[in-house]
């Protein structure tokens, strides 16, 4: 006997980057479907999820301007805010709460703040470097904005993996660190793909006449690498398990100085 | 009234040795600081109990050739700028460790 099926409306959807299950909520399905048009690749089909976040939207008019991001740590919470979001975490429940307006933006910077936060826990942090795979091995080009991470993502050869052109994933494992993929883009516009290798190098960016590659040993690495490592939150704990992080990692993954010239040679010396 | 100073480092920081070089940085600003081997030499004798002339004396002149008095003159520049930047505490009292805080939360870079 034929029967009718109601469509049940989803209530939440999990995006899960670097092994990370987190659950969306929200009540507004144009905003459910806005985030995983958004985290296309990264949207779990799984139900699973280890945080939750419930996400309140507010009108348009409301947000306030480009107030300075804040996170700090308060009675077992951390708080965010920005003058388009304020978000609350609570590490221990493993819940938190959004509220912010209807666009992808203010999420994603949550989503990037929430990973920093739970990465450091891992000895894992965030990197501004785009990163890519080539033959089973992960490189990434860190620099700030305006040094080439775009660039050099746009001339990656049609065998190499674009992991992101923006923000790239560090993660330890096995006395090893893995880059991953994200959904963190930068001018590329385009999602990350959801996979993951053992760092072979980070490349410093510098643009020159000649393409070029230089160690950088000691003090000067780890100073390099810090300086573009995302720092969202000032909370001492919080800096000194970042700041730890990044001097394990010196000590065990080559950093270099890539100067290049925006063409596609400079890829003949990333093997 | 003494004219002894006494130095302790701030708990808001993170650092760690490389080589002579001592990395420190700031957990209220995120600023990085590199320390040469003589300030590293200061910066991990500073216990807030003993004078910094005494560490001076004791530590800096017998590892380096340098006079007493250019070398104390050299340890308060650079305690005086640590302190600036919030990563040592300056007293002419000892400092119980306790007493050293720093300032936990700041506002923050963009996401």
């Amino acid at each position: 006997m034929p029967g009718v099926k109601a469509a049940t409306e989803r209530s939440d959807v999990v995006v899960e980057i670097g092994g990370l299950p987190i659950r969306l909520r929200s009540g507004n399905p144009d905003f459910l479907r806005l985030i995983e048009e958004r985290y296309a690749g990264y949207v779990s089909t799984s139900d699973h999820a280890s945080f939750e976040f419930d996400v309140e939207l507010a009108p348009p008019d409301t947000e306030s301007g480009d107030e300075d991001l804040q996170v700090t740590w308060n009675s077992g919470r951390w708080l965010m805010e920005r003058g388009d979001f304020r978000a609350v975490f609570d590490p221990a429940t493993a819940r938190g709460r959004i509220e912010q307006t209807i666009n992808p933006f203010s999420l994603d910077s949550v989503l990037r703040i929430v990973h920093t936060l739970l990465l450091s826990k891992k000895g894992g942090f965030l990197v501004h470097a785009s990163s890519a795979i080539r033959n089973g091995r992960a490189f990434l080009f860190s620099g700030v904005s305006g040094a080439g991470k775009t660039t050099m993502a746009r001339l990656a050869p049609p065998d190499a993996a674009l992991l992101t052109d923006e923000i790239s994933y560090v993660i330890p494992q096995d006395g090893r660190y893995l880059a991953v993929g994200t959904p963190f883009f930068g001018e590329l516009a385009r999602v990350g793909e959801n996979l993951r290798a053992p760092i072979e190098a980070v490349y410093l960016l510098a643009k020159g006449p000649e393409n070029k590659i230089e160690p950088i040993e000691g003090a000067d690495a780890v100073r390099g690498l810090m300086g573009n490592i995302l720092f969202f939150a000032k909370d001492p704990e919080f800096v000194k398990l970042v700041f730890d992080a990044a001097f394990d990692f010196a000590s065990r993954v080559p950093i270099r100085r890539l100067m290049f010239t925006p063409d596609a040679r400079v890829w003949e010396l990333i093997v | 009234m003494s004219n002894k100073r006494y130095v302790a480092r701030s708990t808001a920081i993170a650092a760690r040795a490389l080589g002579d070089e001592t990395m420190v940085m700031s957990a209220t600003n995120s600023t990085l600081f590199t320390l040469d081997q003589v300030a590293t030499v200061i910066w991990e004798a500073v216990d807030g109990m003993t004078p910094l002339d005494e560490i001076v004396a004791n530590k800096v002149c017998t590892q380096f050739d340098v006079s007493q008095e250019v070398a104390l003159q050299d340890a308060e520049d650079v305690v005086a700028e640590l302190a600036e930047h919030g990563l040592v505490t300056i007293s002419d009292q000892p400092i119980a460790q306790t007493n050293v805080q720093g300032a936990a939360q700041t506002k923050g870079t963009s996401a």
